[in-house]
């Protein structure tokens, strides 16, 4: 995939300057957070930490497409720039890695599961696309009521296509010309498993044919690109024109996660020769040479990003634990014992 | 339940039947959903012209794929529906094992209350049907281990309707379990009027002082008429239908075994591992002194499944005649 991307000039797909700078920021938010997940956990201070680089310009494209107060994203754990995005705080990215009470779970979920009902963002499991059926389901009863305007955004890793709930997700959504647009964001591994051990077609989109479904494939390094992508599929879904397969082209530079040793199964040269397609230097040259935004209002933007970060990763830190009593609660409504 | 109610004698499938039609007609955001639910009405017509009455939208002959069919309820379910799904035949709900125990059981407990999943997963179970290997099975103990989940099995028509009715009210998801030999062979008087019964609550379904026998589904009948010919020889026999597995209703089998001193439970499921197992310990932790007997459980055998041929059939299941002489034995020890 690595010859196929060539830059063209700045194709803004109607976007205005603020919103190029939005995408660079929360490009550089992701970053910066992905990192701070990685740090806590070298530091001893968090058990665990999944990365998003290289994940970062299809999630603020992406994030931009998504219309907040009407849409709905299932996301999986490795989108963590969609999800702050569509309005998350990144107070709450920080609450999940410390497990503090304040997570929306209550510290019950791995960093990354975020749940966020306020602003549209689905609960989800670390089952491999076993969210997808429930994007599915939620895409149904915006159809049902009639709710035009409303789509779902079901996003997951190439790994997920293998899975059974993957291809009975898509041909429901196609049967029933669902308002859905699903996401793949091809990283080109499912932790040390290659795509071409994965599946036999070379694009994933390759697939949508078989569902009836239209698919379209984007450069996930380009925000620009996908933001054009992901506004025409959602668009289409909103009113009334089905569902999309969107396969979003990226790599993914680090381990799967803090778990991971990436170096047991690919070569650093490997890693090496993907570099350029790191979307967010990348994107900030783009936008630098077009005149979007200064050198020095860059430098200044990752430095206000750093200091956030930083009171973020404090105050979270701060923050108690869940009490040991809050293990009982929420298994059903009320209270919960099996014997009455 | 009022005594001068209106009501109507019908058969399980008629109850099921009855109450989805109430169901979909009174709240908007019901739905069925499942394998051939809709232009054939599934294949035991229990939703037979719904699809015409109703829309396909809200009728949904879904593709052939039970994992779907579960998830997509579920997420119909986070988003504001009640959907109430069918898994054809029991035997067919394991490729949805994962939707059901891995999601819509932890929905709430993951997002600590965020999101909510109040799903009806109704399937028809169970054996003497000559049903095979892949038509007979009985799920209850594979799933009666997970918290998050409620799982009912009643086996009258009033108590599939006040049940089912709890079952889609719930804001929980509840597995809802149809014995398929008594869709037809099963009838009784149902009352006209809306009502619900709570979920865990058992019923005792015939009263005697001399031993209690816990069940659910078809062995509930078998062992009301076998407690109905000892009574005939003098021996008194309560039987407990436990119509709720999760939650189970501790408080009627404690108190009927505090009356008789002794515990027969008997179910179609396989007994290593099974509901029975449950109770027994919770009678031998709350109760060990009250008993004059050993607790016997009189279960399915340790085989995957029955065979088509009738008599591995029959060698499965327990007869009336099996539960008798279990229960002479024991009211006599």
């Amino acid at each position: 995939m690595a010859e196929a991307i060539t830059k063209p000039a700045l194709e803004r797909h109607g976007l205005d300057e603020e919103q190029l700078r939005w995408m660079l920021r929360n490009m550089l938010l992701q970053r910066t957070l992905d990192n701070r997940g990685f740090q806590l956990n070298r530091q001893g201070k968090i058990p665990f930490a999944t990365g998003s680089e290289g994940h970062e310009g299809i999630h603020a494209g992406s994030a931009l497409a998504f219309a907040r107060g009407r849409d709905v994203l299932v996301p999986y754990y490795r989108d963590i720039g969609l999800c702050i995005g569509i309005g998350m705080e990144p107070l709450q990215v920080l609450l999940a890695m410390f497990a503090r009470a304040a997570d929306i779970s209550g510290g019950r979920q791995f960093p990354n599961h975020f749940t966020g009902r306020a602003i549209g963002l689905m609960s989800i499991s670390s089952i491999i696309a076993a969210h997808l059926p429930h994007a599915v389901g939620a895409a149904y009863a915006m159809k049902l009521r009639g709710e035009s305007g409303r789509a779902v955004l079901a996003s997951f890793g190439d790994g997920a296509t293998s899975e059974g709930e993957w291809h009975e997700s898509m041909n429901f959504a196609a049967v029933h010309a669902l308002p859905i647009v699903f996401l793949c964001e091809n990283n080109e591994w499912a932790i040390s498993t290659p795509r071409d051990r994965q599946m036999k077609v070379r694009d994933v989109v390759e697939k949508a044919d078989g569902y009836g479904m239209r698919g379209e494939i984007v450069d996930g390094s380009d925000p620009i690109a996908v933001y054009g992508v992901m506004n025409g599929a959602l668009e289409r879904a909103r009113s009334g024109g089905g569902p999309t397969l969107v396969e979003a082209k990226c790599y993914r530079f680090l381990s799967h996660t803090t778990d991971d040793d990436d170096r047991t199964y690919r070569t650093r040269e490997e890693i090496e020769r993907h570099r350029h397609l790191d979307p967010v230097p990348r994107f900030e040259r783009v936008l630098v040479e077009a005149g979007v935004i200064t050198s020095d209002d860059v430098s200044a933007m990752k430095r206000e990003i750093l200091a956030h970060v930083n009171d973020v990763t404090d105050r979270a830190e701060a923050l108690p634990y869940p009490l040991a009593s809050d293990l009982y609660t929420n298994v059903y409504e009320g209270t919960h014992e099996p014997w009455l | 339940m009022a005594v001068a109610s209106p009501s109507t004698v019908m058969n399980n499938v008629e109850a099921v039947r009855h109450t989805l039609y109430e169901a979909l007609k009174n709240d908007e955001r019901t739905l069925v959903l499942g394998e051939d639910v809709g232009a054939r009405g599934n294949v035991f017509l229990i939703t037979k012209g719904f699809i015409e009455e109703f829309g396909a939208e809200r009728v949904i002959d879904t593709p052939l794929a039970e994992a779907s069919i579960v998830g997509v309820a579920i997420g119909m379910a986070m988003e504001g529906l009640r959907p109430i799904a069918e898994i054809q035949f029991a035997d067919f709900i394991y490729p949805a094992f994962n939707q059901i125990v891995g999601e819509a059981a932890k929905t709430r407990y993951r997002s600590n209350g965020d999101y909510t999943c109040p799903l009806v997963i109704r399937t028809p179970y169970g054996g003497g049907v000559r049903g095979a290997l892949s038509h007979s099975v009985s799920i209850e103990a594979l799933f009666y281990h997970v918290p998050g989940l409620k799982i009912v099995a009643p086996s009258f028509p009033a108590d599939i309707k006040g049940l089912l009715n709890a079952a889609i009210d719930d804001p929980d998801p509840v597995l809802f379990l149809e014995h398929k030999k008594t869709y037809r062979l099963v009838k009784g008087e149902v009352p006209s009027e809306h009502y619900t019964i709570p979920i865990g609550l058992a019923d005792v379904k015939h009263p005697g002082d001399a031993l209690t026998v816990v069940s659910y589904g078809l062995y509930v009948h078998q062992a009301i008429e076998a407690a109905q010919r000892l009574a005939g020889e003098g021996l008194s026999v309560e039987v407990i239908d436990l119509r709720s597995i999760r939650p189970m209703d501790r408080t009627t089998i404690l108190a009927s075994v505090r009356k008789t001193h002794k515990l027969l439970i008997v179910h179609e499921d396989n007994k290593f591992g099974g509901i029975g197992a449950e109770i027994a310990a919770m009678v031998a932790e709350e109760a060990f002194f009250e008993l004059d007997a050993p607790i016997r459980r009189l279960c399915g055998p340790d085989v995957p499944a029955m065979g088509y041929a009738l008599p591995l059939e029959e060698e499965f299941m327990v007869s009336t005649d099996e539960m008798a002489d279990a229960m002479r034995e024991l009211v006599r020890y």
